[in-house]
């Protein structure tokens, strides 16, 4: 498979396509392994599955791979707990350690004078946007103390999102633990601010709306506490989705030159791709803005109980 | 496998989010944070001093309008009066001079009248006394001189009346 493709790159696709095929090389080169390690066989699409699933392998193809240790699994109660360093948890400390590289610049941008370089003023520009476009007008001005949190949550997702385009990396945010992780974060800064605004008792006595018939109590309580736990459940799933959906649309391109088992249809199915990656950095501002701008209006209306 | 949640990496994220949460609260998100609202309420001042001095430069302005009225109007008033004080200086001098003009002419017209009188009177005695005379050598007698004399006024007495 890996010697048909560079056959082809030196024959009749062209130029352009040659380019193409060298941005997006690296898709190619881990998708022609992929599908070799199968058997050749890339109509079932289980070396997609197995590409954007965790591993514990960092393949470096062709350079060679690295094997992550293995932790032996900790049981706590009933729990088995596996605290493996794997793929996706290297991308999260990569995924922090460029937010706080890129933070710690723009930051050292303000030390001199007010007005910050080039770099700093466009990173300044989306702290601006999520403090007064999206908390602020969210929470009102008691946002201004979840701001931290906040925006490490916007640019840790968006960062991670972008990985998803790096060759050799894998977005953390395609794997469900990880939103499931930030979603629980934000479940709890929910309850937490609430209760902290109105007491445990009162918190909870405010998620039924005043002036509704006695009857009708209990069913409210039920909807209104099971929508407690829909809400982050939503933006995990959301995240997740998107973010494994752009990825899956991107080999599922690439694989229809292995499917079909010609060079031909790879001026299409790399145009596609490419088309895809593009979208997908839409999509990477676009669900880290949806996850910030949804949780600060879950705390907004946690800290807000007026119906 | 795509969908199976997995403990570890629950745990990871949350530490890592964590952990980045609270580095960043401290080296980035504080001093960002700060800088912006400082330039903010900098940028604010500003404004409001800009206004501040729009309002005053503009009352300055008007003041200086006002002081520069003033003077013209104290120039204009100045002109004028030195005008007026320049045709009253010349007026007088003029008058002065008319004055001593008349008074010279007056004096000259005085001595002329004195002169004339004078002159009249010493040619009344001149001439009575060549009447005198030529009466004398006319009667060739003598008549008492104070007579003749008489006679002579009276004579010129009546020519005047005459």
């Amino acid at each position: 498979m890996v010697g048909l493709l560079s056959d082809s790159t030196a024959g009749s696709v062209g130029m352009h396509a040659a380019r193409v095929i060298a941005d997006t090389g690296r898709v190619i080169a881990d998708t022609a392994n992929a599908v070799a390690a199968h058997g050749g066989d890339a109509s079932n699409g289980n070396w997609i599955i197995e590409h954007v699933s965790n591993s514990r392998t960092l393949n470096f193809l062709p350079f060679g791979e690295i094997h992550l240790p293995v932790f032996p699994p900790f049981h706590i109660g009933g729990l088995t707990l596996d605290m493996s360093i794997t793929k996706h948890v290297v991308m999260l400390w990569a995924v922090a350690i460029l937010v706080f590289i890129v933070m710690k610049i723009v930051a050292r941008g303000y030390r001199k004078s007010l007005i910050p370089g080039k770099f700093a003023s466009a990173v300044e520009m989306v702290i601006l946007f999520i403090r007064d476009d999206v908390v602020i007008p969210a929470m009102g001005e008691r946002g201004r103390k979840y701001l931290p949190y906040f925006l490490t949550l916007f640019f840790f997702i968006l960062f991670s999102n972008f990985f998803e385009l790096v060759p050799y990396a894998s977005t953390p945010s395609g794997n469900i633990s990880v939103t499931a992780s930030l979603a629980i974060i934000a479940f709890l800064v929910v309850q937490i601010s609430g209760i902290r605004q109105y007491g445990l008792f009162g918190y909870f006595k405010g998620l039924v709306p005043p002036n509704i018939p006695l009857f009708a109590i209990p069913i409210i309580a039920i909807v209104e506490i099971l929508g407690l736990f829909t809400k982050p459940f939503a933006l995990c799933v959301r995240l997740f989705a998107n973010l494994v959906a752009g990825d899956i649309a991107i080999y599922s391109f690439i694989g229809l030159i292995f499917v079909f088992g010609t060079v031909l249809v790879a001026p299409l199915a790399i145009g596609f791709a490419l088309f895809i990656e593009i979208l997908e950095v839409l999509v990477s501002f676009i669900q880290a803005y949806i996850f910030t701008i949804l949780t600060a209006l879950f705390v907004g209306m946690a800290i807000h109980q007026e119906h | 496998m795509l969908v199976q949640l997995d403990p570890g990496v629950i745990i990871w994220t949350a530490l890592t989010f964590g952990l980045l949460l609270f580095v960043l609260r401290k080296t980035a998100w504080k001093p960002i944070l700060k800088a912006l609202d400082t330039r903010e309420e900098s940028i604010r001042q500003s404004i409001e001093r800009a206004e501040e001095a729009k309002k005053e430069s503009e009352k300055i302005l008007e003041e200086n309008r006002k002081n520069l009225a003033r003077a013209e109007e104290r120039a204009q008033h100045l002109i004028k009066e030195a005008r007026e004080l320049a045709e009253k200086v010349r007026n007088e001098s003029v008058g002065r001079a008319n004055a001593e003009a008349n008074k010279v002419l007056e004096r000259a017209r005085e001595e002329i009248e004195r002169d004339k009188q004078q002159a009249i009177s010493q040619l009344h005695g001149l001439v009575a006394e060549l009447a005198v005379k030529a009466a004398e050598k006319i009667l060739d007698e003598a008549i008492d001189e104070s007579k003749q004399k008489k006679l002579v006024d009276n004579f010129l007495n009546s020519l005047r009346k005459n």
